[in-house]
């Protein structure tokens, strides 16, 4: 579904990546761990090229972002986005978040936008605020509108850049929640996140970035347990 | 010393006032809805990545607020008409100075708001698949918009009071309406006086107009 080929990228005299290799299967839940600065955030927004690669290659789904052929928006409707500060848009109400874009680029009428965005607000179960704006949310029911409105383009894959690190620690169950259900569903889903136990639970595979590369990657109970790696083992002492 | 001034004699030049009157809202609510529309398009071309879009931007705000509003006020009646073989009404030229100078101050108006809007909304929107223009349009421009308000309402002050310049290309707005008065009567202090109440009548209404907006906007 997805491959990265020596992802490298660069701000300036700054390496973030250092050469990011990585394949992800359909269906699959990869989780990114790491310190912060350690370049997983931008390894994910190199992914729907909210920041464009230095050099290497990456793959979604059979098209290759290089290609000067490929229309990125085309590639961004189905890849959707959750991102840690939610921005939703303050200025539409939560239905009307979830509708813009499947009526602006699918170009699907109204009526069956509306009827959608219903459904996945159902679904995240935040249906009975639809017609509230954001700024009456919490933190926790804004990330869930925000799932919402990524799903409403109906995306192969789902890619998180901390969706609970600004969130109270009471609200964080409700969103992982969600992201569990969409899990079992077989979403392709990328997940960069502190949440250990989530990455333990729900994600099919564990990479932990350092330093702009992919230290060590494997099987969740494997790096929880056994780490190979040393700077693996030093990362999860402090944090657990 | 009030008694040594002949207020009342005022009132015999309430027509030529009120002449003076229509012009200057006149050329301020025209000049300024072009401005608007100037300040716009100028405005997103100060934060588009289009390079010449950019520099014509760029260009055009810098001469404008570079330079003072009575020489483009000679430059446009006098030196374009030549330019351009074409001869131009004072009132014609007078909407066109306070549209080129409003529109300029309000192009950066419009640059602040939009780059005041934080990040994270540009690309929320990209990331749904939307395009650069329509995330600006649907998700960046109604948010910039509201802030604009409170500035754009300064600009309009300010823009109102400098159409008393427009009276030396002969613009029949306030100004010279009073120096014409002012000048056969030798009643100076109290027409330009009555001439400012005037003014201040036309400003504190826009400054509640404002304030009304702001407050609906707010409601949400």
């Amino acid at each position: 579904m997805i491959q990265v080929e020596k992802l490298c990228k660069r701000f300036g005299e700054l390496e973030v990546l250092k050469g990011i290799h990585c394949h992800i299967q359909p269906q699959e839940v990869v989780c990114v761990i790491g310190a912060s600065g350690s370049g997983k955030s931008t390894f994910l927004r190199c992914l729907n090229m909210l920041e464009t690669m230095t050099s290497g290659d990456i793959v979604i789904d059979g098209d290759r972002l290089r290609d000067p052929r490929i229309n990125i928006n085309d590639i961004r409707t189905e890849v959707g986005m959750v991102f840690q500060q939610f921005n939703l848009f303050p200025h539409k109400t939560v239905l009307e978040n979830v509708m813009l874009a499947p009526i602006k680029v699918r170009k699907i009428s109204k009526q069956d936008a509306e009827k959608k965005a219903l459904a996945l607000l159902e679904k995240v179960g935040i249906r009975e605020k639809a017609d509230n704006y954001p700024e009456q949310l919490s933190g926790g029911q804004k990330q869930r509108v925000a799932i919402a409105r990524a799903l409403a383009m109906e995306p192969k894959i789902m890619l998180f850049d901390e969706p609970t690190s600004a969130l109270d620690p009471e609200l964080v169950g409700e969103v992982l929640e969600v992201m569990k259900q969409l899990a079992h569903e077989g979403m392709t889903m990328v997940v960069v996140t502190h949440e250990m136990g989530f990455a333990r639970e729900v994600g099919d595979r564990v990479l932990f970035m350092d330093g702009g590369i992919i230290e060590e990657e494997g099987d969740p109970e494997q790096i929880f347990t056994k780490p190979k790696s040393e700077r693996t083992k030093e990362f999860l002492n402090k944090i657990l | 010393m009030i008694g040594r001034f002949d207020w009342a004699g005022v009132l015999d030049f309430l027509p030529e006032l009120k002449t003076g009157l229509y012009y200057t809202l006149l050329i301020s609510i025209v000049g300024l809805l072009i401005g608007f529309f100037l300040g716009a398009i100028f405005g997103l071309g100060r934060v588009s990545k289009n390079k010449f879009a950019y520099s014509i931007s760029t260009i055009y705000i810098e001469i404008v607020r570079g330079s003072p509003v009575l020489i483009q006020a000679i430059w446009i009646f006098y030196a374009l008409p030549l330019i351009i073989d074409f001869n131009l009404d004072s009132i014609v030229a007078g909407i066109i100075v306070i549209a080129i100078n409003s529109g300029a101050y309000i192009a950066e108006i419009v640059r602040g708001a939009v780059e005041s809007i934080e990040k994270g909304q540009m690309e929320a929107g990209r990331s749904l698949g939307l395009t650069r223009r329509q995330t600006m349009w649907h998700i960046i421009w109604p948010q910039a918009l509201k802030r604009m308000i409170p500035p754009l309402g300064n600009q309009f002050i300010i823009s109102i009071k400098d159409t008393s310049l427009l009276s030396v290309i002969l613009v029949p707005e306030l100004i010279f309406q009073s120096r014409n008065i002012a000048a056969n009567h030798f009643n100076a202090v109290e027409i330009y006086t009555t001439v400012a109440v005037f003014y201040l009548a036309i400003t504190l209404s826009l400054s509640l107009i404002l304030r009304i907006v702001e407050r609906r906007l707010n409601v949400n």
